[in-house]
C-alpha cells in the first residue's frame, strides 16, 4: 500500500524551497542598497542588447541592465507582501477574534461584509480603493491589505468558535481571567499552527497580487522597478526583445514556486 | 427550507451592500462620468446640461434609491457612455447581453480543458507507483500554479502565436460572424486560464483519491479480490469525484471573477474588459449591473456546493 | 532561430540609429520606407511623396473591396456636434461633413457648400450649398438642413453650444434655397475652421433611434461597444470617382502591444500609430509600408506656474535646460518627433517660430545648476510629475525627465494617474506641480496660445503675463494674416522668456499601411480618410 509522502521526500521539498527562497530574498534584499548596474540609468548604444555575460538577463528599451531591475524588483515585490500580510494578519486576527469569541451582531455584520468582500473580484476592489486613496508603495500595502484581510478573518474566527467553549477555556473564565487574556494568552497560541498555513499561502497570493497590480500600473512607480511593471512595459516588444519579458515573469514563477515548495516542505516536516 | 430562506436573505442583503458600497465609491473617486465625456473641450454650459440629461442633479440617496426601484421593475438602465445610435444610449441590458457569451464560452471552454485533463491525470497519478512520476508531477503542478494569470498569458501568446504562429494574438472574431474561429481564437486564452487550475485540481483528486483507497471499504474490495482497476474506477473515483466536482465549482467561480486580467491580455470583449473599461470611464450604471453579476454568480455557486455537502452529509446540517 | 536573427538584426539597426535601416532590403515597399523616412519636416511635401509612391505599385486604382484600420478607443458619441475624442472624430470623418473640410495640406477645401465669402468687417459668413450633395438616406442637403446643423451646433436651438468656438454665431438665415448666411457676434479670423461641424438631416439630432446620418464618403453600418465600428461606402459621394472602398471597419485594438501582432496576422490593415520598436519589427517584414508623419500634439512637461517652486522663473529656466530634448526624441519617439520650443505646430508654417535654441535641445547641466543656485535652491529639490497612466508614451517619457533632472540635482518621481483623475485633479482642478501630456490641436492656429491668457478656463499651467494678453487680444481682433501671423510669433516668443512650460516635441505618427491596400493620405490633423485608399491586388 502507498502512502502519502514517503519519510524521506519531505527533506527535498523543505530544501529545495528553502535554496529558492533564501536565494530570492537574498537577491531582492541586496537588491534594495546594491545592484551590478543602476536602476535607471540609460544608454541610447545599448538598448534592446540580448543576455551576455555582461548583460544577464539583456537589456530593456531604454538601454538599463534587466538584471539588476529585477534584482531591485524582487526586493521590493518581497517587502511589499511582507508588509501587506503583516498588515492584513494583524487585522484578521483581531476582528477575527472578537467576531468568533464574542458572536452576536458584531460578528453577523462582520461576516456580511466578509462575504460581499469575498463575492468581489479582489483586482477591482483594490483598484476601487487605490482610485480613493491614491497611487503610491503606501496605498497598495494599505489597499491589498483591506482585500486580504476577510480571508483571515474567516479563519480565525472559525478557529475562536471552535475553541471557546473548550474545557480549558471554560476553566480559564470560571477562575475570573479578563477577556483579553482568554483572547490573546490562552486562545491564540492554539491557533498559530492552522493561522501559519493560511499566512503562507498569503504570503503567495500577496506576491501574485502585488505584481497583478503593478502590472496594471498601479504601486511602484516607474522608473522604480517592479516586476509587474517591467513586465506590462516589456509586453510591447515582445517579438524584439523577448528576454525582457520574461526575466521579470520567470522571476515571479521562481519566487512564488520556491515559497510553495518550501510551505509544502514544512508542512510534511510537521506532519 | 428554513436554511433556504435564511441563504436567500444573506444573498439579497450581500448584493445590497454590494451596490451600495460601488454607489458610495464612484461618489468618493475623483472624476464623475461628465468629465469624462467632455475631456479637456470642457464648457460650463455642456458641463450643466449633460448633468441634467443624466440626472445628476439629484441628490446620491435619491439617485441610488431611484436606481435600485428601477432594478426591482426589471429595468436595468442605459449605459452613460456607451451609443447605442445617434440620440440614444445603450441599454446595459444589451450591452452586458452581448459581451457575457464571450466570458461563459471562456469559462465553458476552460473548464472542459480543465476536466478532460485533470481527472486521467489525477488518476494516472494515484496510481502510479512511479517515485519518478511522482516527483515529477508534484513539482510541475506546483510550478503551473505559481504562474501568475497575466504572465501566463504572455507567454501563450509568444509560444503559440509569435513563435508557433497558430493563432493570431488580438484577432478576436465575433461569436455572431463566426462561431468557429470564435472557438479557434478562445482555445488560447482558456488554456491560460486553464493550466494553474488543471494543476490544483489534479492535485486535489490524487490526494482525494488517496485517501479513498485508504478507506476501509477499499480493503475490503481488494480483500474480496477485485483487481485495481475495477476498484479504482468502480468505487473509488466516484466517491472522490465528490469533493472534486465542489472544487470545480469554485473554479467557476473564480473564473468568471478572474476574467478582468485573461480578457485584458488577450482582447476579448468579454465582461472583464468591460468592467475595467466601465470604472475608468465611470460608467456607473454597467459597473454596477456587473459587480451585482459576478457577485452573485460567486455567492450562488458556493450555496450550490453548500447544498451538495448537506446532501452528501447530512451530520452537516444538523449543526 | 529565425527569431533571435531577426532580434539581433533590429539591436544593430537601432544602435546605428534608424536612418535607411532598410536600404538593404528588396523590393518596392522597402524603397520606399527610406524615401519616406527622410522627410520630417514638411506635411504636404510628405503626402505628395506618399501618394506617388502607391502610383508605382499598381496600373490605377480599383473599385471595391474592403479594409481594416486599427484605432485605439472606443468613440465617446455617434453623434458628430457632441463627441469630443480625438479618436472619435477621426472616424467620423468618413461619415460627416462640414461646409468646409480639411485636406492633407492643413488647408480647408469646400465641401457641403461649393464656396464661401466673408464680409469685409468678418461678421457675416455667407455660404453657397454644392449642387447633387445628398445625405446617406438618399433625401438631398437644403439649406433648412444647414440652419438647423449649425443651429444645433451653436447652441441656438436650446442655449446649450455643443461646440464651443461655434457659440460666437448670433444668426442663421437662410437668403435663398441654394445660400445660408451666418452672422457672428465679433470678427475672427480662426471661426472659419469651425465650419468643418457636420451637416446633419434637419430634424435628426432629436429624433428616436436615428442611426448617424450625413454626407461623406461613407455611411454608418453598424457599431459594437469594444469592438469597433463598420461603415460602407456611400455611392451617391459627391466627389466624382471616390471612395474606390465598399467597406470599412474600424476596429479597436486591445492594446498597442497586440497592434503590432494584428497587422503581422492581417487581422487589420491600417494602423496610425506605431511605437519605434514596432516600426522596427514591421520593417523588416517588408509586408507593410511603414510612414512617418508629424501628428498634431504638442507634448510638454506642463510646469505649474502658481505652485512654489515653478513659480520662480529661474527654476523654470533650469528645468528647460536640464531637459535634453534630443534624448527624448530618440529613446521615446524613435527620433521621428518634431522638436519645438513653444505652443505652436511647426507644420502651420505660416505663423511658426523656432524657438529651439533659447534653452537648446540638448541638456546644459552646468547652465541650469548656476540657475537652481540663483533661485535659491543649490541642492536641488523633490518634484512629483503627475502621468496619466494610459498614455505610454507620456510615461516613458516622463521616466527620461526623471533620470534628467536627477543630473542636475532634481529628485523628480513619477506619479501615474487615471485619465479621469487627471482631468478632475489636474487639468480642471489644478492641483499639481508638473504634469507631462499632450494637447492635440486643431488647425486653428490660435488653438495652443489660447491656452496661456491669463483668464482662458484652458489655462492650466497658471500663467499669467500682462504683456502676453494684451498681445493675444490684439492677435484676437486682427483681420490681416500677416499682423496676425506677426503677435503669433511675438507670444510664442513670450512664453520661452518666461519658461512657461516646457515644451518637448510634436511626435511622429508612425502608420503601417499593409501592401494590399495603396492611396492612403496623411493629414497634418487626426483623422483617417479612407476615401482614396483603394486595394492593389
Amino acid at each position: 500500500m502507498k502512502t502519502l509522502s514517503p519519510a524521506k521526500k519531505w527533506n527535498k521539498y523543505f530544501t529545495a524551497g528553502l535554496v529558492m527562497t533564501g536565494a530570492a530574498v537574498f537577491l531582492g534584499l541586496l537588491g534594495l542598497f546594491w545592484t551590478p548596474y543602476s536602476t535607471t540609468a540609460m544608454s541610447a548604444a545599448e538598448r534592446f542588447a540580448a543576455p551576455s555575460w555582461r548583460h544577464l538577463f539583456g537589456t530593456d528599451n531604454f538601454g538599463r541592465d534587466i538584471f539588476s531591475r529585477v534584482m531591485q524588483g524582487m526586493g521590493t515585490t518581497i517587502v511589499i507582501s511582507t508588509l501587506v500580510v503583516l498588515f492584513s494578519g494583524a487585522a484578521g486576527i483581531l476582528l477575527g477574534a472578537l467576531t468568533g469569541y464574542f458572536g452576536g451582531v458584531l460578528d453577523e455584520a462582520v461576516m456580511r461584509v466578509t462575504d460581499a468582500v469575498n463575492g468581489f473580484p479582489s483586482i477591482l476592489l483594490a483598484l476601487v480603493f487605490i482610485s480613493i486613496l491614491g497611487n503610491g508603495r503606501q496605498n497598495l500595502i494599505l489597499s491589498l491589505g483591506i482585500v486580504f484581510v476577510p480571508s483571515y478573518v474567516r479563519i480565525v474566527r472559525g478557529e475562536y468558535l471552535r475553541l471557546r467553549d473548550a474545557d480549558y477555556i471554560k476553566r480559564a473564565r470560571l477562575m475570573g481571567v479578563g477577556r483579553f487574556r482568554i483572547l490573546f494568552v490562552h486562545i491564540l497560541p492554539n491557533i498559530l499552527p492552522v493561522f501559519g498555513v493560511s499566512v503562507m499561502i498569503g504570503l503567495n497570493n500577496a506576491i501574485l497580487a502585488e505584481s497583478g497590480m503593478s502590472y496594471l500600473g498601479i504601486g511602484v512607480q516607474a522608473p522604480d522597478a517592479s516586476l509587474g511593471n517591467m513586465l506590462s512595459d516589456a509586453q510591447g516588444y515582445l517579438q524584439a526583445a523577448p528576454w525582457y519579458a520574461l526575466a521579470p515573469g520567470m522571476v515571479i514563477v521562481w519566487i512564488v514556486l520556491g515559497f510553495s515548495l518550501f510551505s509544502e516542505g514544512i508542512r510534511r516536516r510537521v506532519e | 427550507m428554513r436554511y433556504f430562506i435564511k441563504k436567500s436573505i444573506t444573498l439579497i442583503m450581500t448584493l445590497f451592500l454590494v451596490s451600495a458600497a460601488a454607489f458610495l465609491a464612484f461618489q468618493i473617486i475623483p472624476g464623475d462620468v461628465v468629465t469624462s465625456i467632455l475631456g479637456t473641450e470642457a464648457t460650463p454650459e455642456r458641463e450643466e446640461q449633460l448633468r441634467e440629461e443624466l440626472g445628476f442633479n439629484d441628490p446620491p440617496a435619491v439617485r441610488y434609491f431611484n436606481w435600485i426601484a428601477d432594478i426591482l421593475r426589471g429595468d436595468l438602465g442605459v449605459s452613460y457612455r456607451y451609443s447605442k445610435n445617434m440620440n440614444e444610449m445603450m441599454p446595459v441590458s444589451e450591452l452586458i447581453g452581448d459581451k457575457l457569451p464571450v466570458t461563459l464560452w471562456l469559462a465553458a471552454l476552460s473548464l472542459v480543458l480543465i476536466t478532460a485533463v485533470s481527472v486521467p491525470l489525477g488518476v494516472l497519478w494515484a496510481r502510479s507507483k512511479s517515485h519518478f512520476l511522482d516527483a515529477l508531477l508534484g513539482v510541475t503542478t506546483q510550478a503551473a500554479m505559481a504562474v501568475p494569470a497575466f504572465f501566463l498569458g504572455i507567454l501563450v501568446t509568444y509560444i503559440f502565436g509569435i513563435v508557433l504562429k497558430f493563432f493570431a494574438p488580438g484577432g478576436y472574431v465575433s461569436y455572431k460572424e463566426d462561431f468557429r474561429g470564435f472557438l479557434g481564437y478562445l482555445m488560447f486564452p482558456a488554456l491560460s486560464v486553464a493550466i494553474p487550475k488543471i494543476a490544483m485540481t489534479a492535485r486535489f483528486l490524487r490526494n482525494s483519491l488517496l485517501t479513498e483507497m485508504n478507506a476501509d471499504y477499499v480493503r475490503t474490495a481488494y480483500g474480496k479480490g477485485c483487481t485495481g482497476r475495477r476498484v479504482v474506477y468502480g468505487h473509488v473515483l466516484r466517491n472522490a469525484m465528490i469533493p472534486v466536482i465542489t472544487f470545480l465549482g469554485m473554479i467557476v467561480a473564480e473564473i468568471v471573477a478572474g476574467s478582468i486580467v485573461i480578457e485584458q491580455v488577450f482582447g476579448l470583449p468579454g465582461i472583464g474588459r468591460l468592467l475595467i473599461s466601465s470604472v475608468s470611464t465611470r460608467d456607473l450604471p454597467v459597473v454596477e449591473i456587473l459587480i451585482l453579476y459576478i457577485t452573485f454568480v460567486v455567492i450562488f455557486v458556493y450555496f450550490l456546493i453548500d447544498i451538495l455537502y448537506r446532501a452528501i452529509d447530512p451530520r452537516i446540517s444538523e449543526k | 532561430m529565425k527569431k533571435k536573427l531577426c532580434s539581433l538584426l533590429l539591436a544593430a539597426l537601432l544602435t546605428t540609429v534608424a536612418l535607411g535601416g532598410c536600404a538593404g532590403g528588396t523590393g518596392e515597399s522597402s524603397g520606399d520606407n527610406t524615401s519616406t523616412e527622410s522627410v520630417t519636416g514638411e506635411s504636404d511635401e510628405q503626402s505628395s511623396e506618399a501618394e506617388s509612391s502607391t502610383e508605382d505599385q499598381a496600373d490605377g486604382p480599383v473599385y471595391g473591396g474592403s479594409a481594416v484600420v486599427g484605432i485605439q478607443q472606443d468613440i465617446d458619441s455617434l453623434d458628430p456636434h457632441k463627441a469630443t475624442a480625438a479618436g472619435t472624430k477621426e472616424i467620423l470623418f468618413n461619415i460627416f461633413e462640414g461646409l468646409v473640410k480639411s485636406d492633407e495640406n492643413g488647408n480647408l477645401i469646400d465641401a457641403v457648400a461649393s464656396g464661401h465669402t466673408i464680409s469685409e468687417d468678418g461678421l457675416v459668413y455667407t455660404f453657397t450649398l454644392r449642387d447633387n450633395v445628398k445625405f446617406h438616406n438618399g433625401s438631398a442637403v437644403t439649406a433648412e438642413d444647414v440652419k438647423y446643423s449649425l443651429e444645433r451646433a451653436s447652441g441656438l436651438l436650446d442655449g446649450t453650444p455643443l461646440i464651443s468656438t461655434l457659440s460666437a454665431i448670433t444668426a442663421v438665415d437662410i437668403i435663398d434655397e441654394k445660400t445660408v448666411q451666418v452672422t457672428v457676434g465679433s470678427a475672427n479670423t480662426e471661426l472659419i475652421y469651425s465650419f468643418v461641424a457636420a451637416i446633419i438631416p434637419a430634424g435628426s439630432g432629436e429624433e428616436e433611434g436615428a442611426d448617424p446620418v450625413g454626407t461623406g464618403p461613407f455611411s454608418f453600418v453598424s457599431y459594437k461597444p469594444q469592438e469597433g465600428i463598420v461603415v460602407k461606402k456611400n455611392p451617391d459621394y459627391w466627389q466624382e470617382g471616390l471612395p474606390y472602398l465598399d467597406e470599412v471597419e474600424f476596429k479597436i485594438v486591445n492594446s498597442a502591444e497586440t497592434a503590432l501582432m494584428e497587422l503581422q496576422g492581417g487581422t487589420i490593415d491600417i494602423y496610425p500609430y506605431l511605437t519605434d520598436s514596432q516600426a522596427q519589427a514591421l520593417k523588416a517584414g517588408n509586408t507593410h509600408q511603414v510612414i512617418s508623419s508629424p501628428s498634431n500634439v504638442v507634448q510638454a512637461l506642463f510646469l505649474n506656474n502658481a505652485v512654489e517652486p515653478l513659480d520662480n522663473v529661474k527654476v523654470r529656466q533650469a528645468i528647460l535646460y536640464a531637459i535634453d530634448k534630443d534624448e527624448i526624441n530618440l529613446f521615446v519617439g524613435g527620433g521621428n518627433g518634431s522638436l519645438i520650443g513653444s505652443a505652436m505646430l511647426p507644420t502651420l508654417t505660416d505663423y511658426y517660430e523656432d524657438l529651439n535654441d533659447v534653452y537648446g535641445t540638448g541638456a546644459d547641466v552646468e547652465k541650469a545648476k548656476e540657475l537652481l543656485a540663483e533661485a535659491g535652491y543649490p541642492n536641488g529639490f523633490d518634484l512629483v510629475i503627475d502621468i496619466p497612466s494610459n498614455y505610454e508614451f507620456h510615461m516613458q517619457t516622463g521616466e527620461v525627465i526623471v533620470e534628467q533632472l536627477k543630473a542636475v540635482g532634481i529628485n523628480a518621481s513619477i506619479n501615474a494617474v487615471e485619465w479621469n483623475t487627471w482631468l478632475t485633479d489636474i487639468y480642471n482642478g489644478r492641483q499639481y506641480t508638473a504634469t507631462i501630456s499632450g494637447v492635440t490641436c486643431d488647425q486653428t492656429p490660435g488653438y495652443m496660445l489660447n491656452r496661456f491668457e491669463t483668464t482662458s478656463s484652458k489655462n492650466f499651467i497658471n500663467y499669467t503675463n500682462a504683456e502676453y494678453d494684451e498681445v493675444y487680444a490684439k492677435a484676437q481682433a486682427a483681420l490681416d494674416l500677416k499682423e496676425k501671423a506677426g503677435y503669433y510669433r511675438q507670444l510664442q516668443e513670450l512664453l520661452v522668456d518666461d519658461a512657461a512650460t516646457a515644451f518637448i516635441q510634436v511626435p511622429g505618427n508612425m502608420t503601417a499601411i499593409s501592401n494590399r491596400l495603396a492611396g492612403y493620405r496623411f493629414y497634418p490633423i487626426y483623422v483617417q480618410d479612407m476615401s482614396t485608399v483603394y486595394v492593389v491586388q
